[in-house]
């Protein structure tokens, strides 16, 4: 059996199969995998008008739904049915495309590895002992499950790309701004920013020009033109100058990890890419920053959470404090109270301009490193992560462990960059993901590149043991 | 720096949060390893840099003073976990 993507689709729709019912039998078969928190079967599906007509996906289950429940991964939403609908699901649902669900997640987007959900851990279709990166696990794994062709994800810190990579498929995450933040459940919101998952980057593309565009609800969506991304992929890449940034092949990346990248990097180079070294000097600062800022802005955006409007809220309260107190604890898992209670710390009197304000200069440092880089090449590349998918278990009893994963995608963020994690090859029979990092804006670049390499090798049409056939 | 159980108390009555005593330990031990991680901050060369508090720089956009929303009262009541009258209930605040 082949690896789905929007091609493969259409062409099996043309000759008679019913998508909806097949994606739906496929979700049936990848059921342990435990991707789904919900399972629709959409009735009166129109297949007819809209450049994804008729392609069965899924959402990560942070995009406001009106016909599904949109939990977050946390007990907190476990009953909540938005009464809006997000952009991005209604642009994506005007295109034709039809959601089957909605993905499994790290509770509130917050993890690297899907076992912080309330609704259990996703299983890693390549081992199922193993996790499938976070927080888009679900997403990730539903993909790689060859159930649909694509997903929707979010990416705060990698949480696109991390379990894009770990699960072998292409993800994408665009510029801060590209793709509207209206409807998406906060976590942190100058951090935040939709994405796509899907095998290839020719599929992301698709679907990133449905999802991408200005959006009067959401103010800091950008009001600038959306490039023709899929005019972007065949351009090629002779003489397009790729940094390989020091610091992203750094001594914490395993060195299997590392020849495994530079391989994949010498097909770029073999299709006429040129790779010069670069350093971007302040990336090891981006964890300790971004570890100040996402919980400071997590702690104030979850505050919204008190039992009252919307939620979970706890019984036979005595009196309003208790109400909120408790609603709030019963609520909440053990990574969200850890991230709200140190973003409380860090916004504190006495300590904001120790780790808050401190935090943003650095984050202005990291900027600048990218800005200067991007005055000598087009784009920057690396390992998505600094090794393959770890083991269920291994990293939750030390989150400073679990953070310290992220080493090669959260500076994206802080500085609001496109970046796309790639599938580069194989390190034991584990997949594991090229990161290319664009300029603003540039998301067309990333394409060029990704289907570049897509088109010279074919990691990403690899199916997992666990993939449906 | 260790987080001291006062401290703890303190964080999670400003965050609204009601902590287990089970749970006092293990998350005072992870405050005090994410501050020696953050700690790493303090020796990075900072002075006269900008914050940076988001990705771009561009003004708030300004919208037509006209209304643009439906009363989404009746959807909003929906969801609410205790309503009445089109009010929001909570415990009683004034005895």
């Amino acid at each position: 059996m082949i690896a789905l993507t929007l091609a493969s689709q259409r062409a099996a729709c043309a000759a008679g199969t019913d998508l909806l019912n097949d994606a739906l039998q496929r979700a049936e078969a990848a059921a342990g995998l435990n991707a789904l928190i919900t399972l629709d079967k959409p009735a009166g599906v129109a297949t007819t008008g809209g450049d994804l007509a008729g392609i069965p996906f899924v959402h990560k289950d942070l995009f406001c739904t009106t016909g599904q429940r949109t939990t977050c991964g946390s007990k907190m939403l476990a009953n909540f049915v938005s009464p809006y609908d997000a952009t991005i699901v209604e642009r994506l649902a005007a295109s034709g495309a039809v959601s089957i669900g909605k993905a499994n997640m790290d509770e509130f987007a917050m993890g690297s590895s899907n076992e912080n959900s309330a609704f259990g851990p996703v299983l890693n279709p390549w081992d199922t002992a193993r996790v499938p990166g976070g927080s888009s696990g679900g997403s990730a794994a539903i993909v790689a499950a060859n159930v649909v062709a694509f997903a929707t994800g979010s990416d705060t810190g990698g949480s696109v790309r991390q379990p894009a990579a770990f699960c072998g498929v292409t993800g994408f995450k665009p510029t801060y701004g590209r793709v509207s933040r209206f409807g998406m459940v906060a976590y942190a919101s100058s951090l935040d920013q939709a994405g796509v998952i899907a095998r290839s980057a020719a599929d992301c593309a698709e679907v990133l020009q449905v999802m991408a565009g200005h959006d009067p609800r959401d103010a800091t969506s950008v009001d600038r033109p959306v490039d023709d991304y899929r005019a972007a992929l065949d351009r090629g890449v002779r003489g397009l100058r790729i940094g390989l940034a020091r610091e992203l092949f750094s001594a914490g990346v395993r060195d299997a990890m590392q020849a495994t990248v530079h391989a994949a990097l010498r097909e770029l180079e073999a299709a006429g890419a040129v790779l010069v070294d670069i350093d971007l000097p302040t990336l090891p600062l981006s964890i300790p920053a971004y570890y100040v800022i996402a919980p400071a802005e997590a702690s104030s955006n979850l505050a919204r959470y008190d039992g009252v409007r919307y939620g979970h809220r706890a019984a036979d309260a005595k009196g309003l404090r208790d109400l909120y107190s408790r609603s709030r604890a019963e609520g909440f898992g053990t990574e969200v109270k850890r991230r709200i209670l140190t973003g409380t710390y860090v916004l504190s009197s006495g300590y904001y301009d120790a780790y808050y304000l401190r935090a943003q200069q650095v984050r202005r440092l990291i900027a600048n490193d990218f800005a200067r880089a991007f005055a000598d090449v087009d784009l920057i590349a690396g390992p998505t992560t600094p090794d393959v998918a770890f083991k269920l278990g291994e990293k939750t009893a030390d989150p400073l462990a679990m953070y310290a994963a992220d080493i090669n995608t959260v500076a994206v963020n802080l500085a609001g960059l496109p970046a796309m994690s790639v599938p580069a090859g194989f390190i034991d029979g584990l997949p594991a993901g090229l990161q290319l990092i664009g300029k603003a804006f540039d998301e067309s670049t990333l394409f060029t590149a990704g289907h570049a390499l897509q088109s010279r090798t074919d990691w990403h049409l690899a199916l997992a043991p666990g993939a449906v056939r | 720096m260790a987080i001291e159980t006062a401290q703890l108390h303190r964080l999670a009555h400003l965050a609204r949060l009601d902590l287990p005593t089970a749970e006092e330990v293990r998350l005072a031990h992870d405050l005090d390893a994410l501050l020696g991680l953050i700690a790493q901050l303090q020796n990075a060369p900072v002075d006269g840099v900008r914050p940076m508090a988001h990705p771009h720089e561009v003004a708030a956009t300004l919208r037509p003073d006209r209304v643009s929303e439906s009363d989404r009262s009746a959807a909003l009541e929906g969801i609410a976990p205790e309503m009445q009258s089109g009010l929001f209930l909570v415990p009683k605040v004034i005895e």
